[in-house]
């Protein structure tokens, strides 16, 4: 019996349990997938807004405002990398300034100070790529890039190194409540628990009805993104956005934290939750619409491309609170774009939503808020990497040549915490496959490296769990 | 019953397209060959094609698992399906060094199956 | 800081020529540095034949060609460094690397060769659209699995590029029991020597089917399938022509591309179209004192044209460091990829540094040519003149130049490789 289950282990619910890990409670956050952060959370624009694009009053602009404010504590904390690189809002007729004006009050309602309207000249000096056509623009200071995957694994490894437990590959199936009692059926078993924390992203309203409530719905709205080489990364320094639609926010072009170039998304309203598959269409659409912010895009530096899927809810805004069939089951649902933000903040709001409706919080007075700081390889200075290699030889032995990734690095990501299983897995916690050759070099030893950690043979090392094996057969 | 057979001759880059004509076993004609090596090869092909065939062998106790083989000279093509299966039969302990016979006298043919790479033994076969 | 006089990075085929051959012009301090653990680079999983037909008259697999050169590494006794990676290198030649005896290390070196080799072009770079399965692999690493690690990657496959190593690769995989069910090549033409078009294509009935292409990836854990579609003249997809093809494993023979990051981290000029390092007659980079040869100049398709090459920059980094025929750089003659042609190797010359008798400018054609002549020409002067049958961008040329009348060119003149077709009069 756990005092809190929380449904979900993307970034939502990675803070909230990170946040209850502060308490004496006994929490267990369940999954259907393989890893944490394999929904919404590994497939977004990375970005750590700054807040004037939420409507004031409402819990985005609120929680966008306040996790901001909390990120780079976080970051720290979490040992992520996080950077403030400003954003721009680019406006191509002097008309869009009137927009840009809305966008600077609404910012100033919700609490953001530093907007500034900057003209043509300044724009030009700060983004020498930005098109000519650009006239205007909105600058934010306080918005950033992070990696939100990176984000997303670490909080829930701070929870679990807190106490919390995490049940990958464990499916919610039903849920029934009986004398203050929830009680989960699941693909791993029969799971009690008095408190029950809705952060299922695209599913939130499948978990809601299990429970019997039918009180928003959840629609997918897939984006698309393409992402260019390395050599393309400082191609813009800032986050560069154009004005936003009612789909939202619109296709950006940024550098990531790791130092490409990512591009995207754009917005289409589709039927099939599972669908992250990308379309001709869609990738030319985004490629297109980006070129009027950076005319000089290069398609020959794209190295992939992927897609990911907004939980947009039915209410407009985030749904935070309890339900109303049930004050016990909390929802945090229909988190999307600033939810990457936010997700620190929400993680508060739950507790506080939770404390509301009669859950104890406790202090855990040997709660630690940081995680074990890992420095890959490359990362160390050379007489550290000298003393590493001396103690390890593995690090000494790059496996993954484009991103410089050692041996050392991916056994260091199957061992640690929340480890990897699979290749994917890996990939996120290590970069390693996210360079040039997209792991065409390194991905036989990686599935070598995990066959041997894992005690599997190569033919069940898998892409990303499931059916996604790698090999069939040996030869003969 | 008279055949024509088109095909391409792979002896240098130009590829000529040679139409040969048959009579069962009997090659009547013989066109669009610009060399002699293109006759020679488009009559190989139509009376008895040969092909060398590489691949490779399981290896018990090596630092790779399997060695690379080939016949150390073509062989009728009609073979290939049933030298694979021998191949496919045999597993080699290490050391396997090139040159190595794996296979004597193949299916008949006088060709042996030899071994192109070389694999060591493993250290510490107990796992160190 | 470990000082060398040469350092070869790269232990493949192109670096071992490079390195025997400037040990035996008198260069006694040599080392390579090979990331993999074992020398050979990829001619380690390349278990097919067609190797050495022309440098040593006899054809083997491309281990046995490896083994012959190792065989003379080994004799010379030059020294190499195995699973040892280059993380960088100075435009001043200095040399850093890691690895997990030494950690990382920096050499201070008199000339450095490149022989990095190269990598293949992705599905992403490619931007085929669809799901993320597994069950995709670019061919040289499904070779990798099959030929080292000796596992299939899938049972029915798809190939798509009609390169040769994705033609080798259908024939390979057949032979171990999958079923490989066509060949795409988005061209109107094969990019592969013919002989794998007939040996491994026809022998098997193994459809290639041009001017089409792979239009989207479905399968939400494995492959399931790719949709397939022929492409118009401007290479786009018509869409009224695709076809689901159903299948576990996807082998794209899609392009390689040069390795040079390394390069251009040293400020070394790079060619655009090869990808490479510019490069003289003497395989010598923009950076005095380092030299490029093999795949990470230009990609090749025959390896007896890499050992002879690199040869070539082994002799002239052994004359750098030996202080003999030290060129005058300042008297270039451009060597340009006139009409029809794609690339040439090498892109300049320098006229006072040709040691050689001949130099050899090797180039790709454009585009698939009947009947016409190759020729080398400087303003009016044709110098060398040959006439081809046919020639396919799949296969590279060489014209041979006498240095003596390359020497009688003025710097700053154009050298002009190009097609002739009848009918052009001069």
């Amino acid at each position: 019996m756990y005092d809190v289950v929380v449904v979900g282990a993307g970034v939502t619910g990675a803070f909230i349990a990170r946040e209850l890990s502060k308490y004496r409670l006994s929490i267990l956050v369940i999954d259907k997938e393989s890893d944490v952060a394999m929904g919404t959370s590994k497939a977004n624009s990375a970005i750590v807004h700054a807040g004037y694009d939420a409507v004031p009053g409402t819990l985005k602009a609120l929680l966008n405002i306040r996790g901001n404010k909390m990120m780079k504590r976080i970051s720290e904390e979490l040992d992520v990398s996080f950077k403030m690189t400003g954003s721009l809002v680019v406006c191509f007729s002097k008309d869009g300034i009137f927009e840009l004006e809305e966008l600077k009050i609404r910012g100033f309602k919700n609490g953001v100070e530093d907007l500034e309207i900057i003209g043509a000249d300044r724009l030009r000096e700060m983004e020498p790529n930005i098109s000519p056509n650009a006239v205007v623009a909105l600058y934010a200071p306080s918005a950033g890039i992070i990696c939100p995957y990176e984000l997303t694994l670490h909080a829930m490894e701070n929870a679990v190194e807190n106490g919390a437990e995490l049940k990958l590959e464990c499916e919610l199936s039903g849920i029934s409540y009986d004398r203050e009692v929830f009680r989960l059926e699941t693909t791993k078993g029969v799971i009690e628990c008095r408190y029950l924390v809705n952060a299922a992203g695209l599913y939130s309203d499948t978990v809601a009805e299990m429970a019997g409530d039918h009180s928003f719905r959840i629609n997918p709205r897939k984006g698309e993104y393409v992402l260019l080489d390395k050599i393309y990364g400082s191609f813009v320094n800032r986050v560069i956005f154009q004005l936003p639609t009612d789909k939202g926010k619109g296709v950006l072009v940024t550098p990531t934290v790791d130092g490409n170039l990512l591009v995207g998304p754009n917005a289409e309203d589709i039927d099939d939750k599972t669908d992250t598959s990308t379309t001709s269409r869609g990738l030319s659409e985004v490629i297109n619409v980006a070129r009027l912010s950076v005319p000089s895009l290069d398609t020959r530096g794209i190295i992939t491309s992927f897609a990911g899927l907004r939980a947009t809810g039915s209410t407009g805004d985030f749904i935070i609170g309890p339900s109303p069939v049930n004050n016990k089951l909390i929802h945090a649902a229909g988190i999307e774009s600033p939810g990457l933000t936010a997700a620190p903040a929400i993680g508060e709001m739950v507790a506080d939503v939770l404390k509301k409706n009669g859950l104890k919080l406790e202090d855990k007075p040997d709660y630690c808020p940081y995680i074990e700081k890992y420095t890959p390889s490359r990362k160390m200075s050379e007489s550290q990497w000298n003393e590493a290699v001396k103690k390890d030889p593995a690090h000494g032995r790059i496996v993954c040549r484009c991103e410089k990734i050692t041996e050392a690095d991916i056994v260091a990501s199957i061992r640690r915490t929340i480890g990897a299983r699979n290749v994917d897995a890996v990939k996120r916690r290590t970069r390693a496959g996210m360079g040039r050759c997209q792991g065409g070099f390194c991905s036989p030893r990686v599935v070598e490296i995990l066959s041997k950690e894992l005690g599997i043979p190569f033919e069940e090392v898998t892409k990303s769990g499931g059916k996604s094996v790698f090999l069939l057969k040996k030869t003969k | 019953m008279p055949e024509k057979r088109n095909l391409i001759c792979i002896n240098c880059p130009v590829g000529c397209l040679i139409e040969v004509t048959l009579d069962g076993d009997t090659i009547n004609s013989i066109k669009g060959y610009q060399c002699k090596r293109g006759l020679e090869y488009a009559r190989a092909e139509c009376t008895n094609p040969v092909r060398t065939v590489t691949s490779t062998v399981r290896v018990k106790d090596g630092i790779l698992p399997v060695a690379p083989v080939k016949t150390e000279k073509p062989i009728p093509k009609r073979l290939i399906r049933d030298c694979m299966k021998e191949i496919n039969r045999c597993c080699v302990q290490a050391p396997v060094k090139i040159g190595d016979v794996i296979v004597e006298n193949l299916l008949g043919t006088g060709v042996n199956i030899v071994a192109t790479g070389n694999v060591p033994e493993a250290h510490g076969k107990n796992g160190s | 800081m470990k000082e060398v006089d040469l350092v070869v990075i790269g232990g493949g085929p192109a670096g071992m020529a490079a390195a025997v051959k400037a040990k035996e012009k008198g260069v006694q301090d040599v080392l390579i540095l090979e990331r993999e653990n074992s020398l050979g680079g990829i001619l380690n999983q390349c278990i097919h034949n067609g190797f050495g037909l022309h440098y040593f008259g006899e054809e083997l697999t491309g281990l046995e060609y490896a083994a012959r050169f190792i065989d003379k590494v080994h004799r010379m006794n030059i020294p190499y460094c195995l699973e040892t990676m280059v993380l960088n290198i100075g435009s001043d030649k200095t040399v850093t690397a890691v690895n997990s005896t030494e950690g990382v290390f920096t050499i201070k070196a008199k000339s450095i060769i490149l022989a990095m080799g190269c990598r293949e072009r992705t599905r992403g770079a490619l931007n085929i659209p669809g799901t993320r399965p597994s069950g995709i692999y670019t061919a040289g690493t499904a070779q990798k699995y099959v030929n080292i690690y000796g596992y299939m990657p899938g049972k029915s496959v798809v190939i798509l590029g009609s390169g040769d190593i994705g033609l080798i690769m259908a024939r390979r995989l057949t032979l171990e029991g999958a079923e490989v069910k066509m060949v795409c090549e988005l061209l109107p033409y094969s990019s592969g020597l013919t002989r794998n078009i007939v040996q491994c294509l026809d022998d098997y009935n193994i459809p290639l089917k041009l001017n089409h292409t792979v239009v989207a990836v479905h399968g939400k854990e494995r492959l399931e399938g790719v949709t397939v579609a022929e492409v118009d003249q401007n290479r786009k997809p018509i869409p009224e022509t695709a076809e689901f093809v159903p299948c576990d494993t996807l082998l794209l023979s899609v392009g390689l591309i040069p390795e040079n990051e390394l390069s251009r981290d040293a400020g070394i000029e790079l060619d655009p179209v090869t990808s490479g390092p510019v490069v003289d007659a003497r395989m010598e980079t923009s950076v005095e004192g380092i030299f490029a040869c093999g795949n990470v100049a230009h990609v090749h398709d025959l390896v007896d044209n890499v050992s002879n090459e690199s040869e070539l920059a082994g002799e002239s980094a052994a004359e750098y460091i030996l202080g003999i025929n030290v060129p005058d750089r300042s008297e270039t003659i451009v060597v340009k990829a006139g009409n029809g042609i794609r690339y040439t190797v090498p892109q300049l010359i320098r006229k006072q540094s040709l040691s050689r008798d001949t130099v050899k400018i090797f180039f790709r054609v454009a585009d698939v040519y009947r009947n016409v002549r190759l020729a080398a020409r400087c303003g009016n002067n044709i110098l060398v003149e040959r006439k081809r049958i046919k020639v396919t961008p799949g296969e590279m040329e060489t014209l041979e130049l006498k240095s003596q009348a390359l020497r009688e060119i003025n710097a700053g003149e154009e050298l002009v490789i190009e097609l002739r077709t009848d009918g052009e009069g001069h």
